[in-house]
């Protein structure tokens, strides 16, 4: 048992990036399918409000909404901000505002971007219009943005059914989000003894239980884990399942075992895939080591030791 | 409302609020504010009623990122735990509500946020509207920016006025040991105009923990616990465009059914990430210049996300247990340009 050494930090990029697909309702389709069209639409309140965007229910009342009006494209920015360094996804790459614009007939405001040379061209108040994307498929991103457009404000809202042809019914946001993953100390610990085909846990200085792989802490005592202690590298089979359902990009034959270790000397059971024997030969009290992966980052899977089976009593605890 | 049960805060502790704690992982930062508020009361977990925490997976960049953290806690035997995935004053809510409905009589309650391994602007752009909104990824600052540009236009604010809470802010996080920006820097260049760098929040990784406790309980405790009188709050629409964005009237009801307007407070810590939003919350709150305003620097001295509420809590409790503050308010918020909002009111015993 040593302290555990400050290690160096270990760092990586993590991504975390999946598409989230939503289904619109009425109103939000009529809305972002009118956008396909070039034709913007919003929805009167009971009390003769115009919400531009459009939302099924309204804010104050709770009453649903279903009266779409036809509204203008041009309108007028009811507060705005300069950013000079757009950030990724962002609707404009050059320097932009974004603005609150009250479109002509609409009671509420839109956000977006404003298309402008710079801060000095942008104030509350004035007119702009929508640039329309080329491509247009039925989101928020078919406004391009807002351009600067001297125009009388005058446009009305006027009804409008809400109906297109092909209809938008769901919209695909992607969400990406990048970060550096440092797993801290305890882990960082684990991580570069594995670099020395060695699997450290670490000692609860309260209960004695030897966590691994360590996280820092004893879920048990609630205090920091801090003791390294060398574990394995032979251990024991506690449980076992048979996987028959073979995983998208897994380079491993079905049916396989998949196993909870008790390695020796730890505290709670890790778990890996037994190999180097038949699936259905593989039991309880079994006793495997890791066979290391290329490159040696990891134990690739555990194989029968040939020692004796362990009895039962010595790892019914750890299951 | 006013609560049968008398509960206070008996406890509170912060980590130093830093830029980056690379070397600890969550569970790793949290474990010592949480002995540090067992330690200020002599409990043991064991001792302890209900817990809850909050923090966000999207800021961890991982799911169900909690578990890991409730690991600091000694969840065995089994304790009674439950977590929101928001700022940690909602965890403290939460608590309240239990000890209140008469489940338990202490609790303990932390929250925890590193922003330092992603990009909090991008990542809080992910709990805006996914419709009209996250597809053209407004930042938290530009969202603040558009309000600022609202408030300077209404005339309830000038950019000198916003360098002075900016200034005021940061001289009075010298006194905080554990602020990011303690003492005074410059305002800067414009991040989103018209919000210059010193109008925004420091990004950083902390925690913070408290333990809450009923009646006598409380008393046996702390010398002067912080007795919550009141407790409420409130969301306004979340369409920016149908706000009135110069205002917070979500904040004021708040506040109001916290029983904040009963009597004049002498202190408020207000979660007031960008120095404009403290504009809006004077004015929803009627605070005038008798009352002192975030003693311990604020949010823009220390913004660890999910966690800086909970601070506002701890840091107006603990000026009552101290005997600085005899009644205080404190103001957490989440979302875009204040809008959710909670209110509570804390009170010390009177003082022979």
């Amino acid at each position: 048992m040593t302290a555990a050494p400050a290690p160096d930090t270990l760092r990586a990029p993590l991504v975390v990036e999946f598409p989230f697909t939503r289904s619109l309702g009425p109103v939000q389709s009529a809305f972002l399918t009118g956008l396909r069209e070039r034709t913007v639409l919003g929805v009167r309140t009971g009390d003769g409000r115009v919400l531009v965007p459009p939302v099924e229910y309204d804010p104050e009342t709770a009453a649903e909404l279903r009266d779409l009006v036809e509204v203008g494209a041009t309108g007028t920015v009811t507060t705005w901000a300069w950013n000079p360094e757009p950030r990724r996804g962002q609707p404009l790459a050059t320097p932009f505002a974004w603005v609150l614009v009250r479109l002509d007939g609409a009671d509420t405001a839109l956000l977006h971007a404003l298309d402008a040379p710079g801060p000095e061209a942008v104030r509350t108040g004035m007119r702009v219009r929508i640039r329309w994307a080329e491509e247009r498929a039925g989101a928020i991103t078919d406004i391009a943005c807002f351009e600067p457009y001297e125009s009388v404000e005058g446009h009305e809202a006027l009804g409008h059914d809400g109906t297109f042809d092909d209809p938008v019914t769901g919209i695909v946001a992607p969400a990406r989000l990048d970060y550096t993953y440092t797993p801290g100390r305890a882990q960082t610990g684990y991580l570069h003894a594995l670099t020395d085909n060695r699997i450290v846990g670490e000692r609860c200085p309260s209960c004695s239980k030897v966590y691994v792989p360590p996280r820092g802490a004893c879920p048990t005592c609630g205090v920091a884990t801090t003791d390294q202690v060398e574990v394995g590298p032979r251990g024991t089979v506690t449980t076992f399942c048979i996987v028959n359902i073979k995983a998208r990009g897994l380079d491993i034959d079905v049916p396989y075992v998949y196993a909870h270790i008790a390695l020796d000397g730890a505290g709670l059971a890790l778990h890996g895939r037994i190999g180097g024997i038949p699936y259905d030969q593989v039991r309880m009290g079994l006793r495997v080591e890791p066979v290391w992966s290329e490159g040696g980052r990891y134990p690739d899977h555990y194989r029968p030791t040939g020692e004796p089976d362990a009895d039962y009593d010595t790892y019914k605890e750890l299951l | 409302m006013t609560p049968d049960r008398e509960v206070a805060i008996v406890a509170f502790a912060q980590t130093d609020h830093l830029r980056r704690t690379d070397e600890l992982s969550e569970v790793e930062m949290v474990m010592p504010v949480l002995h540090e508020v067992l330690r200020q009361t002599g409990c043991k977990t064991s001792d302890i009623g209900f817990t809850c925490s909050g923090s966000s997976d999207y800021l961890a960049g991982r799911a169900f990122s909690f578990t890991m953290a409730l690991d600091g806690v000694g969840a065995w035997p089994p304790i009674s735990e439950s977590h929101v995935e928001m700022d940690g004053a909602w965890a403290l809510y939460e608590a309240w509500v239990k000890l209140l409905t008469g489940e338990a009589d202490t609790a303990l309650v932390y929250a925890y946020g590193k922003s330092s391994p992603g990009s909090v602007r991008d990542v809080l752009s992910r709990q805006l509207d996914p419709y009209y909104l996250a597809p053209l990824w407004p930042d938290s600052v530009a969202l603040a920016a558009l309000q600022a540009r609202a408030l300077i236009d209404a005339g309830h604010t000038d950019e000198p006025e916003l360098a002075a809470v900016a200034a005021r802010s940061r001289q009075d996080a010298s006194a905080n040991p554990h602020a990011q920006l303690p003492g005074a820097r410059p305002q800067g260049d414009y991040v989103v105009a018209p919000l210059r760098t010193g109008d925004c929040p420091p990004v950083g990784d902390g925690a913070a923990a408290v333990i809450l406790a009923t009646g006598d309980r409380a008393r046996e405790l702390c010398a002067r616990p912080a007795w919550i009188r009141g407790m409420d709050h409130r969301i306004e629409a979340h369409a920016l465009g149908v706000r009135d964005l110069t205002d917070s009237p979500s904040t004021r009801l708040a506040a109001e059914r916290a029983g904040a307007f009963d009597r004049p407070v002498d202190t408020a810590e207000l979660h007031a990430p960008f120095s404009s939003q403290e504009v809006v919350l004077r004015r929803a709150l009627d605070l005038d210049e008798r009352v002192r305003v975030n003693p311990s620097g604020g949010a823009l001295a220390a913004n660890p996300v999910m966690a800086a509420g909970l601070v506002r809590l701890g840091e107006a409790a603990a000026r009552i247990h101290r005997g600085a503050s005899d009644r205080a308010l404190a103001h957490a918020t989440s979302g875009p340009c204040l809008q959710q909002n909670l209110v509570a009111v804390l009170e010390g015993d009177s003082r022979a």
